[in-house]
This record gives structure tokens, C-alpha cells and sequence, in this order.
């Protein structure tokens, strides 16, 4: 692999409305070709991202280079930069056809090249048969595939989507996921993607950054980020996580620490260094806790609580566990029909534990407590 | 019992409205000279009107006024609602609530008001202090009925046509004037009905050599309802019903 190159630079970026300040020094470096996703809770100022890059809002401070290049002052239409918009934008007077067209006549593209360009990106998206539709005459979901197709047809540098699958159902959703991905590998466009929805954050994208209030919570691969959370908003955030309280009890070794966990101690990996007595969160996922029947001659090596409920979710089955402590865990495993221990009932005891070292131990902060 | 009385408060209310209406389109081909009693139909009133030219006269004056009164108001109205919309300057605010003030304003005050201004500038009575003094009053009718229809725009469509490429010129022709079309065509048939029909502004603003339908038919009448008058009113009438029609059928199609 060769070392990638950057392409999108922001360095320093602020921005306040009115008394809210929506950006804090935000930097940021986005690579050539690659799928850089923006995740972070409703209101927490992806959308003023990628307007500032787009270059439809300014921002207060710090600058933005483009292939090296400062565009900060650079007008949006100038710069080699799209955007599919939260609320698709498309143009109520024109056909989906010319709403696509819109781009390549702004850039003066040859008018024997336009048909074919057009639909060809219709294609991607699966709409040329409704090239002379009115965007008021297509579904929620139409409207943001043509919107999609529409900045894309422009072949940019780099491509802002900002939630521009949420429309859509589970299927086509998937559908335009893959289409993204091969359109992103064959045109060789940088995408930076916006989306609430974590799953889709993890499995289409190079790097993803959790944000929070304007700041970054976290930057790194999927997996880094789904498995090492950097502290407790990120676990939270990237899909469902059990949250245990315990102490550090003494220091093994290296990142190994004996914890006291629900009145067990367990020996845990920790990226964090800790010292004896420390207070410390432990997370697990619930497709990391495994149930089991009780065997009373292990019980120091299991927590023990009661089935509280069972739920089928078609690939895995979910149960919530309450604890002696009252604490709730949840657990999801793989559904195997063949394996009697799917047998639990409500009601019924049973033992948890987890597979060691799939724990995250972070340390506890004042401003965890919600 | 209810309906009856409902039926018959309306017809009351219809007939007070369009009984005048009707009695003066019916003279206009009554042969009689006097309208107390009718003499057959007849064309000849407004045979008597083509032969007229003083009045013919006077009636193409007032459709060049207002046409270009109408159109100068529009051209200027719209660009200044598309101003109001897009930008944001010191003293927004108050503009805006100008334009309602002057909409407001009796029209004898702007009469005056319009009229020391042409005296003070020198400025000789007749064809161009009409034009002037009715694009001012038409003005407001037209920012009024453009903005309101630009107000309700996704702002978003605009940063849309900005990322794909479009400066602002682009922007305004290919996306805003498709989108305002039929208002700014229903404010300029508002702008020409008000200024084909104004007597009051005129009648200060406008000199001996220019002389303009309203203000002739005014002159006319006072000496007596003469049966051309019913003509020519029942032709203006014609006019304003096909330009309401139009215009309501523009903004319909709107929707
Ligand atoms: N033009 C504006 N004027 C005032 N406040 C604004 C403006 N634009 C955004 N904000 C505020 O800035 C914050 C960040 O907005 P932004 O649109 O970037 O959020 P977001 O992360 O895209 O949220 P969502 O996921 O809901 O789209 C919000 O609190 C919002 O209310
Ligand atoms: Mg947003």
C-alpha cells in the first residue's frame, strides 16, 4: 500500500451562532480516495462541516487547503467540491433529468457529452426511467438517490453526503451502500459521509471520527473505534454496551490489572495505566457475554443474575439478565437451534461471563456521571 | 325557512354589487340615449367610440403608461424582493416595512407628495412624470407578491445551485425567475390594472398636453353620463375580467 495523501485539510476551524459555539478549533486531515465518515449525535455541527467545506458557510477562524491549495476564501462554486444535501435541495422546475444536467452545463461540459452523462449516473442510482419525472412526483427515497446522482455526475474531487442514504428502506439502503463503495473505488472520489447510523458508519467506511459537541471524541478505523473506545461517549455511542462498575485491585502486569467487578475480582486488559484503587468503568458489547446454567463449583468465575427477558431478532437472540445488584446486562448471541443452553426461561438463574479480553476498562471521569 | 332567507340575503348582496354593473353594460347597447328605457339593441355607441379620437386618443395613452409603468415597477419590484430575501444589510428590517407603509399611504398624500417633487426637480407634467408617479405607486404591490412567493423557499435550493457550479447571475435565472414566474407575471398585471384605473395620482401628476382615459371619461361624465361612456367602461371591464382571470389562473397553476 502506498502512503496515502492528503487531500482535505481543516486547520483550526470555529464557528459560533449567536451564543453557541458550534465548532472549537477543529482539525481535521482527510485522505485521497478514502471514505471518511463524520458520526456524532444531532446538532453536534457535521452539517457546518461540511458546509465549510462545501463553502457555503464561513467559519470564524482557521483555513481549509485543498490539495495543498488554501480554498478558505475560494467561492462554493469554484471550488471541485459536491454536496448531496440533508434535504436533497433538488430543483421543483426541473426534471430529474435537468436537475442532474445542472452541474455539467454550469461547467460548460460539451452539450453532445451531457445525455449520456446523465444517464449514466441515473443508472447508479437506478432512476433512468424516471428522467422526465418532477422531483414533487418521487418518493422520499427517489428524491435523494436523484440528489446523489446530481453531484455526482460532476465527477468532484471530493463528494459531501450528508445522511443521504436515511431515506431509504433496509434494502435499497444496502443496495446504494455497495453502489457508493464501487463508485468511490472506480472514480477514485474522496467521500466524506455524514450519518447518524453507526452500523452503516462501521461497515462502509476507511476512517470514522465521533464527535460531540463540536469536538472529536475519537478518530480511527471502525474497528478501532468499535472495539477500543476512547472513553465512555464513544462506547456509548458506536451500538449497544454494558456499562459495570469496578476497582482496580492490584497490577498484574502491563495493561493486566486485577479488578473487583460485582464482588468478583477478574483479571482485565486495560489500554489505560492504572493504580491500585482506582475506580474504573467496565464495558462489554453484548455479543461478548456469554449465559450459561450455573455450576455451583466455579460461582467466583461468574456473575450471577435472572433472565428478566428473551427476544428473537431473527439472526441472534437478545436477553436482558438482571444482576443480584439489580444492575441489567444485555446479552445477544448467534442463534443455533442445535444448542440446548437456548433453552432459558424467564425467571430462570443463570451464570455470565465473557470471553477474557474483550473488555474495554476505562477509567471514571467526574463528567461521566449522567 | 333558513335557506330561503340565506338564498335571499345573498341574491340582496350580489345585486347591490353587480346591479350598477349590469345596468351600465346593458345601456351600452341600449339605442336609447337616455338608459331610463330601452330602444332595441345597438352598436352604435361604440361605433360613436372608434370615431371618437380624442378618447381613442386618451385611451392609448393610458395603455403605454401602464404598460410601461407596469413593467419598469416589475422589473425593479422583483429585483429589490430578491434583494430583500437574499441579503442581509443594515436597515433590512425598515425597508421592508416601508414597502407596507407606502402600499398604505392614501393616495392624496402621494398625489401631493409626488407632485412638489416634479415641481422642485423641474420636471415638466405629462408622459414621464405619469410613468414615474405610477411605478412608484405600483412598486410595493410588486416586491409584495414576488417576496412572498420567494419567502417560502428552501434557502438550500440556492446553496444547491452554488455547490453545482451556478454563480450568482446563473443562480438567479435558471432557479429563482423560473421559480417566481408567475408572480412576478401576476404582480405586473396588478401594476397595469392600478395604473390604468388611477384618477387621483394622475389627476395631480399629469398636464394639460397628455391626456389619459380615466381622467378624460372623469371630464366627460361631468357634463352627463353620455352613452360612450357606458361603452368604453363596459370595454375596460372586458380588459380587467380577462387580466383577474389570467392572473388567478397563473398563480393556480402555481399550486
Ligand atoms: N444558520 C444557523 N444559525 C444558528 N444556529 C445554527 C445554524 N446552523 C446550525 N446551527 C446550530 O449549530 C449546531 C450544529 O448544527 P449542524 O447542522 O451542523 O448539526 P448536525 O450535526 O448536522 O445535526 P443533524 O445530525 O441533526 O443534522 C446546532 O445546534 C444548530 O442549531
Ligand atoms: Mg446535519
Amino acid at each position: 500500500m502506498t502512503s496515502p495523501r492528503p487531500l482535505l485539510s481543516l486547520q483550526g476551524l470555529s464557528k459560533t451562532f449567536g451564543s453557541s459555539r458550534v465548532l472549537n478549533q477543529f482539525d481535521m486531515t482527510i485522505y485521497d480516495g478514502e471514505f471518511f465518515t463524520l458520526l456524532g449525535p444531532s446538532g453536534c455541527g457535521k452539517t457546518t462541516i461540511l458546509n465549510m467545506i462545501a463553502g457555503l458557510e464561513t467559519s470564524d477562524t482557521g483555513s481549509i487547503l485543498l490539495d495543498g491549495q488554501d480554498i478558505t476564501g475560494i467561492p462554493a462554486e469554484q471550488r471541485p467540491v459536491n454536496t448531496v444535501f440533508q434535504s436533497y435541495a433538488l430543483f421543483p422546475h426541473m426534471t430529474v433529468f435537468d436537475n442532474v444536467a445542472f452541474g455539467l452545463r454550469m461547467a460548460k461540459v460539451a452539450k453532445a457529452e451531457i445525455p449520456a452523462r446523465v444517464r449514466e449516473a441515473l443508472e447508479m442510482v437506478k432512476l433512468n426511467h424516471l428522467a422526465d419525472r418532477k422531483p414533487a412526483q418521487l418518493s422520499g427515497g427517489q428524491q435523494q438517490r436523484v440528489a446523489i446522482a446530481r453531484a455526482v455526475v460532476n465527477r468532484p474531487k471530493l463528494l459531501l453526503l450528508d445522511e443521504s442514504l436515511s431515506a431509504l428502506d433496509y434494502k435499497l439502503r444496502q443496495q446504494m451502500q455497495i453502489e457508493l463503495k464501487r463508485l468511490q473505488r472506480q472514480l477514485g472520489i474522496t467521500f466524506i459521509y455524514v450519518t447518524h447510523d453507526q452500523e452503516e458508519a462501521l461497515s462502509m467506511s476507511d476512517r470514522v471520527v465521533v464527535m460531540n459537541n463540536g469536538r472529536v471524541q475519537q478518530l480511527g478505523s471502525p474497528r478501532e473505534i468499535y472495539e477500543n473506545p476512547a472513553n465512555l461517549f464513544v462506547a456509548r455511542f458506536i451500538g449497544e454496551i454494558n456499562q459495570l462498575r469496578g476497582e482496580v485491585v492490584s497490577v498484574e502486569s502491563d495493561h493486566t490489572y486485577e479488578v473487583k467487578v460485582e464482588g468478583l475480582q477478574w483479571q482485565l486488559q486495560a489500554n489505560h495505566n492504572f493504580t491500585p484503587g482506582t475506580k474504573v468503568h467496565v464495558l462489554l458489547r453484548p455479543e461478548d457475554l456469554r449465559i450459561t446454567y450455573i455450576d455451583e463449583d466455579h460461582k467466583d468465575q461468574f456473575l450471577t443474575g435472572t433472565v428478566v427477558e428473551r427476544s428473537y431478532k431473527g439472526s441472534t437472540l437478545d436477553s436482558l439478565i438482571r444482576l443480584e445488584s439489580g444492575i441489567e446486562l444485555t446479552t445477544s448471541e448467534f442463534f443455533n437451534e442445535d444448542d440446548p443452553s437456548f433453552d432459558y426461561r424467564p425467571n430462570q438463574k443463570v451464570a455470565v461471563n465473557w470471553v477474557p479480553g474483550w473488555e474495554v476498562v476505562l477509567p471514571v471521569l467526574q463528567e461521566d456521571d449522567q | 325557512m333558513i335557506r330561503i332567507f340565506k338564498w335571499g340575503y345573498l341574491s340582496l348582496i350580489l345585486a347591490l354589487i353587480y346591479l350598477p354593473i349590469a345596468v351600465l353594460i346593458v345601456n351600452s347597447f341600449n339605442a336609447a340615449k337616455y338608459g331610463n328605457k330601452w330602444g332595441g339593441f345597438s352598436l352604435q355607441w361604440y361605433q360613436k367610440l372608434f370615431n371618437n379620437d380624442a378618447l381613442i386618443e386618451a385611451a392609448l395613452n393610458s395603455l403605454t403608461v401602464s404598460i410601461v409603468a407596469a413593467s419598469v415597477a416589475t422589473v425593479i419590484g422583483t429585483l429589490a424582493a430578491v434583494a430583500l430575501h437574499r441579503y442581509d444589510f443594515k436597515g433590512k428590517g425598515l425597508l421592508s416595512s416601508m414597502v407596507f407603509v407606502a402600499m398604505l399611504t392614501p393616495e392624496i398624500v402621494m398625489a401631493i407628495a409626488l407632485l412638489i417633487v416634479f415641481i422642485t426637480l423641474g420636471i415638466s407634467l405629462g408622459f414621464v412624470s405619469l410613468v414615474i408617479a405610477h411605478i412608484t405607486f405600483c412598486l410595493p404591490f410588486v416586491i409584495i407578491a414576488v417576496y412572498s412567493r420567494i419567502k417560502d423557499f428552501d434557502m438550500r435550493m440556492l446553496s444547491a445551485a452554488k455547490d453545482l457550479g451556478a454563480n450568482e447571475l446563473r443562480t438567479f435565472w435558471e432557479v429563482i425567475l423560473p421559480l417566481i414566474l408567475p408572480a412576478v407575471l401576476s404582480g405586473w398585471l396588478l401594476s397595469f390594472t392600478l395604473s390604468l384605473d388611477d384618477v387621483i395620482v394622475s389627476a395631480f401628476v399629469t398636464g394639460p398636453s397628455y391626456e389619459i382615459l380615466p381622467l378624460k371619461v372623469y371630464s366627460m361624465v361631468k357634463v352627463g353620463v353620455s352613452p360612450e361612456v357606458n361603452a368604453i367602461s363596459t370595454l375596460l371591464l372586458g380588459i380587467s375580467l380577462v387580466l383577474v382571470v389570467v392572473s388567478q389562473l397563473l398563480i393556480k397553476k402555481d399550486h
